[in-house]
């Protein structure tokens, strides 16, 4: 019997410019500063639209993971809000199995293992984990969107990154001064001074950032959290 | 034995022709679409309001509309954008509170819960590129406190006294914001309705895709509300003295 093959259908195969985009910036920033026994992160508490609206302007973008364990986003929230409840769920599994807490280390492993696993559809989030490490030292690490995980003492992510990251390489990192002495970890009254001046003038540049601060700092004994207000405008 | 040749029907191509990973060939546009949604927290609970247009573009075509729906008897749901998501929605809250309704164990879904749902449906739909192409604003009473939040077809969400989605959030959100925030616990029904009216009434003389029909719905501890359709006084004096592009 002859063999009958449908009639060819041309293959047609429009590319669609206009394809929707699963993301969107909401805004914001983030810093975190560590020291010799603390961490000091602050976030502020805008989000917009993506474009020129405000969303809100108490919507917190750090969370407390557990009682040592703070993390700092920004980039898309909703991606951020799904990472937290991500995080949460398998620090109280980890729990659960080794009745034990999760270290600031582990965890901070773990979400390394968490964005790689979204490599090829990214949690389109910066995140900083901050906490003390056994030996009670600051322990703060920053993230890219897909994982890559780098242990530091200060770090900034988010709409005003490009502002307040060279501040802090300054007063924080000692960069470019001449006689100061790189190694020094800054004290925590210091930290928090530059935390909010940091955002303070963040806020007068850049538009998505302001309205309120939150601030956590983070010890031996726990965590510890402030808000300041910002510029409304 | 010979073999049996299926000619397959002609709409199917051979595999070797479709594209494995080509472009994407799906675009997700919206079709007939509600404009804003205006809602905000008072003394009693939530009022709500939006307009009863559902637009085929530039065309107001179906002008009976219900853009705000009860979910269980102390939630309300308020619509933006497409008309046909918002009914898939509504069919699977409503398959969800028969669900609830069947297990007859007493509990009913609170607002956070729906919220919660709602947000999670959004999310999950986003992460498929697959959107609903809705924005969405949630309010009701739960647990004796007023619950009033929001989520998008990204599944972004937040929750605030006062909400306005779309136009609104340009236009109504200003107002709001002056008259309703920190007075959350203040503002009386009476009070409430005329700052709600002012936010259409903005709403119907400055946004194209707005209609001079709306409905008012509020959640109190007595239940969910929805008014019948009504308008609004409008003034367009001012048209008479607009020359070129004035405002």
């Amino acid at each position: 019997m002859q063999k009958q093959y449908p009639a060819q259908v041309p293959t047609e195969v429009h590319s669609h410019q206009n394809r929707w985009d699963p993301y969107v910036d909401n805004g914001g920033t983030s810093l975190a500063i560590a020291g010799a026994d603390y961490v000091i992160v602050a976030s502020d508490t805008r989000q917009s639209n993506g474009g020129y609206s405000i969303n809100s302007r108490t919507e917190p973008k750090a969370f407390k993971l557990s009682n040592n364990v703070v993390l700092a986003t920004s980039g898309f929230a909703a991606d951020a809000k799904r990472l937290v409840e991500v995080l949460e769920q398998n620090a109280l599994t980890y729990f659960y199995k080794h009745n034990k807490q999760m270290t600031a280390p582990a965890m901070a492993q773990m979400l390394s293992n968490t964005l790689y696993g979204r490599r090829f559809f990214p949690y389109y989030v910066f995140p900083i984990l901050a906490g003390v490490d056994a030996q009670g030292k600051g322990a703060l690490f920053a993230y890219d969107p897909v994982g890559n995980m780098e242990r530091v003492n200060y770090q900034a992510y988010g709409s005003a990154a490009a502002l307040v990251q060279p501040f802090l390489d300054n007063v924080v990192g000692f960069k470019n001064q001449r006689g100061a002495d790189p190694n020094r970890l800054i004290e925590r009254d210091e930290a928090m001074r530059f935390a909010v001046d940091a955002f303070t003038s963040a806020t007068e540049r850049d538009i998505y950032t302001g309205d309120w601060l939150d601030i956590f700092v983070i010890d031996k004994d726990g965590v510890k959290h402030e808000k300041r207000e910002l510029k409304h405008d | 034995m010979d073999s049996i040749t299926i000619t397959l029907p002609h709409t199917v191509q051979r595999p070797t022709e479709m594209p494995s990973h080509g472009p994407t060939t799906r675009i997700s546009q919206p079709m007939v679409t509600g404009t804003s949604v205006v809602a905000f927290k008072y003394k009693d609970g939530i009022m709500m309001a939006a307009d009863c247009l559902a637009s085929y573009g530039s065309m107001a075509r179906f002008r009976d509309e219900n853009r705000l729906m009860p979910v269980g008897n102390s939630t309300l749901l308020g619509m933006t954008g497409d008309t046909g998501d918002f009914q898939h929605m509504k069919h699977t809250l409503e398959d969800l509170l028969t669900r609830e309704y069947d297990m007859d164990d007493g509990q009913n879904l609170g607002t956070r819960s729906i919220y919660r749902c709602i947000s999670n449906m959004m999310y999950g739909r986003r992460t498929k590129v697959d959107p609903l192409w809705n924005s969405y604003v949630v309010g009701g009473i739960d647990n004796g406190e007023k619950v009033l939040g929001f989520v998008d077809y990204y599944g972004t969400t937040y929750q605030a006294a006062t909400i306005a989605t779309g136009f609104g959030g340009h236009l109504a959100q200003p107002i709001l914001r002056k008259y309703v925030e920190g007075r959350e616990d203040e503002i009386t029904e009476e009070e409430a309705i005329k700052i709600l009216d002012d936010c259409m009434r903005v709403l119907y003389y400055r946004d194209a895709r707005s209609f001079n029909k709306l409905r008012r719905a509020k959640v109190t501890a007595a239940g969910v509300e929805i008014s019948e359709p009504y308008a609004l006084e409008t003034n367009w004096d001012f048209a008479e003295f607009i020359v070129g592009y004035g405002s």
